[in-house]
């Protein structure tokens, strides 16, 4: 397509039934009651000239361009601070207007460089459209006045620069860094003339609190804030919409190019995750698609000690099919298996799994999901019947209380965070659930009233006593639990149990009783209470418990199933939901069906030609332990880097070291790839061609703005693997695919590649019950009929602080770079956080005698790692936190093999560890300081 | 000496169920091995059993005989 320019409506919308019946320029329009005039003109299609008025902005009315006559009023009131008014009649062009935008134009240009032909906003730039629309031929104040052609140039940012001689003080950028992203980095500094755009207290853009989220970049109307990439490349012509491949947040993008290459990524205002949001992941870092250091072509090599031999495709195809028959030919069918990848689409998924079941003829194939949100598809397919979150993002502007548990949505999610903020600021209270103070307990206009900073895993009793409060204070929706739930009476009864109460967990999870007591009651008798959750949750020897827990509570409370409540996951990567949803775990087929279900593999069996097994197969860490065991032999790894991501690296390397073929597919070398002996390039989301589902059920089309790097589309490679295994597997496009997953997979049968185009996104279950999907889910009734209240017991985890390990670590991502790293390393995101960092109480550290930037060990009972310390009272006093970014830190060599009960996913959240400072004597301080100089 | 990962999975499991009645216990955590084991993984705990079952849960005995009374594929 052509550029796509969405138009601009000058004002949000409202939203009511009452409607408002005005008359502008002799044309008649009905609008909401309390729109703008100026929205009202754009909806009967008369622009009004403006320059300080966004749709995505509250009107501010500091332009004086947009002024109106109003019949019957006085003087000439801007029409974007002005609400319709029955009967109101309009007149938006009158010779006393043309003279008064005249004569403003005049003044804003009187004061701007005159070098629109050598802009980088040339052809984008709102002051030169409005200069055209409102006639402008001279100016009489000259241009030899005191103006602000000097005035210096911010750099700072890697991604877009603040050139503030350009600047026309029209606010938009500080609004919306305000109300759009909520960080309130920017403000007008300075009076009169002296007005200035100010990045926090003088600082410059990088050293300020900006978070580079672009939404200042976004809404400047000149080229004060722009893009580097469009200085240096010049403006696109062409857009293709597509879907960010970072965060589970899902967020719809305008990929904006010149031919083949990408000038910038500009967030999707009808996108229905993000609603013209953005990060500085998303919106500035995709430079990694185009790193040097991505791999093109093919590799083999005999021994993970011999060279890479870049091979043609069909060598390097036929040769990974030769050597996984010959291993399963030597050591059973059972010897091989696959991963698939939440950083792949839905379409790349189903293919893997299908190549797994089909074509290696076992059940051996699993999902990076497995260490971060398969307990959240064990305990809400056993409370509710599905494994998914009951809410759409929009929904959080329902809630009157937020419950944050073990996520840090600022960082991770962080359009949705900007969305959540949105609503604190409006007045909804907050629960955050986090042993760390994170960004959300106190930043600019929010804070929380209760922060629960609870002791590392016991995140159970803490959700049990909320629930203990709820039952024995007589807080419980009776006509929901009876109407809609089972179990209640047992589950009642359990909880009420006096050893659960706020006053007898107090000691266990360190939280006093009267802030739990009063956090309940706050969850309990708000009209609407949401719960969002995380890794903080599920990453836990008692993850699966935690989420039934909270299941539990929101049943308890008549929370589910409407908008402003809910139970829901945070998701970590772009397709987790997808990936879980295409049957990536070994004992469900797509659709979070048994594969025990003989109905089920029938649908299969049928399509597929082959018979299936009814047994589960083996998960990740099993496939490690049976590796060293002897019984798996080979892995096909498809985008994730398990050497680096999965917890206690020695064992992971141990099992990799201990087969014989291990076959990975991505854009870069990696940990993993150190003993991998094919590697098959892969392609990066702008090569693709697909469908990604976010976090709150949406499937999103991943549209390709260029052909594979590589010359093959991933799922084609796994399609050919198939193939020269002797499974013939075939599709023409990935549309195909999605038409199969439709047919099989029943809450996905509305869903084509053909309806996503015509209706932007669609959440599942897609079908005949729900045609256009369904945005929030149980709303008359739960997925299994019943919700099932089931008794959480809480269990201790093994993993306790000792003499030797005396502290709790736990682990976490940061706002900037995104998981392993390899995509975000690769772009200027390392100017925020160009290595990882372990935090810690000044307690801890003054008695370690550590002092902030001092390089530490950090050792568990599994391994030692070193990194440097930044001192911070966010910690609570014994408990230590870091991020995973980096290789060379390689957090995960001291993170063990303890997991939840029921999924096995890691438990990342709570290893005893002990810190020291690096150089312990004078010797060895020499040698370190020595090493590092190296 | 760390324990075999079956063993130590089983374990882990088991504690879960401790507050439970133990015949409703074993059953359930049976019909848990079931769903989310891999064959393999069962064939060795019951066989681990038959050695002895050195180091396990008592509660996973129990679990085990009624795995054996299913035929493992």
């Amino acid at each position: 397509m052509s550029l796509l320019k969405e138009p601009d409506l000058g004002t949000p919308a409202r939203v009511g039934e009452a409607t408002v019946d005005v008359e502008i320029d002799g044309q008649h329009v009905r609008v909401p009651e309390g729109t703008s005039v100026m929205r009202a003109a754009a909806l009967a299609g008369i622009d009004i000239p403006k320059l300080c008025a966004t749709d995505s902005l509250e009107p501010f009315g500091s332009c004086r361009l947009c002024l109106v006559e109003v019949e019957g009023g006085r003087g000439t009131p801007a029409s974007c601070t002005t609400p319709v008014a029955p009967g109101m009649r309009v007149h938006t062009q009158t010779p006393k207007l043309d003279k008064l935008r005249k004569g403003v134009m005049e003044l804003y240009i009187s004061d701007h460089p005159l070098e629109c032909l050598t802009c980088s906003a040339n052809g984008d730039c709102e002051l030169q459209d409005m200069a055209g629309v409102v006639g402008l031929r001279e100016v009489r104040y000259g241009f030899e006045g005191e103006n602000h052609f000097d005035a210096p140039k911010d750099t700072s940012n890697p991604y877009f620069d603040f050139d503030a001689s350009k600047c026309i003080a029209c606010s938009r950028c500080v609004r919306a860094c305000g109300e759009v992203q909520g960080t309130f980095a920017l403000t007008i500094s300075g009076r009169g003339f002296d007005s200035k755009v100010t990045a926090g207290n003088g600082e410059s853009f990088l050293d300020s609190e900006c978070v580079s989220c672009g939404a200042c970049v976004q809404a400047c109307p000149t080229a004060t804030l722009q893009e580097r990439s469009v200085v240096e490349l010049g403006m696109p012509n062409r857009t293709v919409l597509t879907t960010c491949a970072y965060c589970g947040v899902g967020c719809s993008f305008k990929a904006e190019m010149r031919g083949d290459e990408v000038v910038r990524m500009v967030p999707y205002k009808d996108g229905g995750a993000n609603e013209g949001h953005s990060c500085v992941k998303g919106r500035f870092a995709f430079g990694y698609a185009s790193h040097p250091d991505r791999v093109m072509k093919p590799m083999i090599r005999e021994r993970i000690t011999d060279p890479w031999r870049e091979v043609s495709w069909e060598e390097a195809i036929s040769y990974t099919a030769q050597r996984m028959r010959d291993i399963q030919d030597r050591h059973g069918v059972g010897a091989v298996g696959g991963i698939t990848s939440s950083r792949c689409t839905n379409e790349e998924v189903y293919v893997v799994q299908k190549m797994v079941r089909a074509a290696f003829g076992n059940n051996n194939v699993d999902t990076c999901a497995r260490v971060c949100h398969s307990p959240t598809g064990y305990g809400l397919k056993q409370t509710y019947g599905t494994s998914a979150g009951t809410q759409d993002f929009k929904s959080v502007a329902k809630a009157d209380v937020i419950v944050v548990i073990g996520a840090n949505p600022t960082d991770g999610h962080p359009v949705f965070g900007s969305r959540m903020k949105r609503r604190l600021r409006e007045g909804a209270k907050l629960i955050v659930v986090d042993p760390r103070r994170i960004d959300l307990v106190r930043s600019p206009h929010v804070e929380a009233t209760h922060h629960l900073q609870l002791a590392p895993g016991t995140n159970v009793a803490v959700v049990n006593a909320m629930a203990h409060v709820v039952v024995t204070e007589g807080l419980v929706d009776r006509d929901f639990v009876a109407e809609r739930c089972e179990g209640f009476a047992e589950w009642a009864a359990f909880i009420a149990r006096p050893e659960h109460s706020p006053e007898a967990v107090e000691q266990i999870t360190g939280v006093p009783a009267a802030e739990l007591r009063a956090a309940a009651r706050l969850y309990a008798t708000a009209p609407n209470a949401a719960i969002y959750y995380g890794l903080g949750v599920t990453e836990h020897s008692q993850g699966s418990t935690m989420v039934m827990g909270m299941a539990n509570l929101a049943m308890a409370c008549g929370n589910i199933g409407r908008d402003g409540v809910g139970v829901n996951p945070l998701r970590g990567q772009n397709n987790v939901q997808g990936s879980c949803d295409m049957g990536s775990f070994p004992h469900e087929l797509p659709g979070y069906r048994h594969v025990s279900d003989d109905a089920v593999r029938t649908v299969f069996e049928t399509l597929w030609g082959r018979t299936l097994l009814a047994e589960p197969g083996l998960r990740i860490p099993n496939m490690f332990d049976a590796a060293i065991e002897g019984s798996f032999r080979a892995l096909f790894v498809h985008g994730e880097d398990i050497a680096q991501s999965d917890p206690n690296t020695k064992h992971v390397t141990a099992a990799l070291s201990a087969m014989e073929l291990v076959v990975v597919q991505d854009l870069f070398l990696n940990e993993t790839s150190k003993f991998a002996h094919v590697f098959l390039p892969g392609t990066s989301f702008l090569e693709k061609d697909g469908t990604f589902t976010n976090a709150e059920r949406r499937i999103n089309r991943v549209r390709p703005v260029m052909a594979p790097k590589t010359g093959k589309h991933e799922w084609q490679i796994v399609c050919e693997i198939a193939q020269a295994m002797g499974y013939p597997m075939h599709y023409d496009d990935s549309s195909q695919i999605m038409d199969e997953i439709a047919i099989t997979t029943p809450t996905f049968a509305g869903v084509s590649f053909r309806k996503l185009d015509e209706v932007g996104s669609i959440q599942w279950p897609c079908n005949d019950a729900a045609p256009e999907g369904t945005p929030i889910m149980h709303v008359d009734g739960f997925v299994r009929g019943k919700g099932r209240f089931i008794e959480t017991t809480y269990v201790p985890t093994e993993e306790r602080s000792t003499r030797r390990f005396p502290l709790i670590l736990t682990t976490g991502r940061i706002l900037s770079q995104y998981n392993v790293g390899a995509q975000t390393r690769r772009t200027p995101n390392v100017a925020w956080h160009p290595e990882d960092l372990l935090e810690l109480h000044p307690h801890d550290a003054e008695v370690r005698g550590i002092s902030d930037g001092d390089l530490v060990t950090l050792a568990s009972r599994v391994g030692e790692t070193s990194l440097r310390a930044r001192i911070t009272d966010r910690m609570p006093v014994g408990v230590v936190y870091t991020t995973f970014h980096h290789p060379v830190t390689g957090a995960n060599v001291v993170t063990t093999e303890n997991s939840d009960w029921a999924t096995n996913c890691p438990e990342y959240k709570v290893t005893a560890v002990q810190v020291g400072l690096k150089q312990v004597s004078v010797a060895t301080n020499e040698l370190s300081t020595s090493a590092l100089a190296d | 000496m760390e324990a075999l990962p079956y063993v130590r999975l089983a374990n882990e499991i088991a504690v879960q169920f401790r507050h439970w009645e133990p015949g409703e216990a074993a059953a359930e955590i049976a019909a848990h091995l079931r769903s989310f084991w891999d064959p393999r993984m069962r064939t060795q705990l019951i066989a681990h059993v038959e050695a002895g079952g050195a180091g396990l849960d008592v509660l996973i005995i129990d679990v085990v005989a009624l795995l054996r009374e299913q035929k493992v594929h």
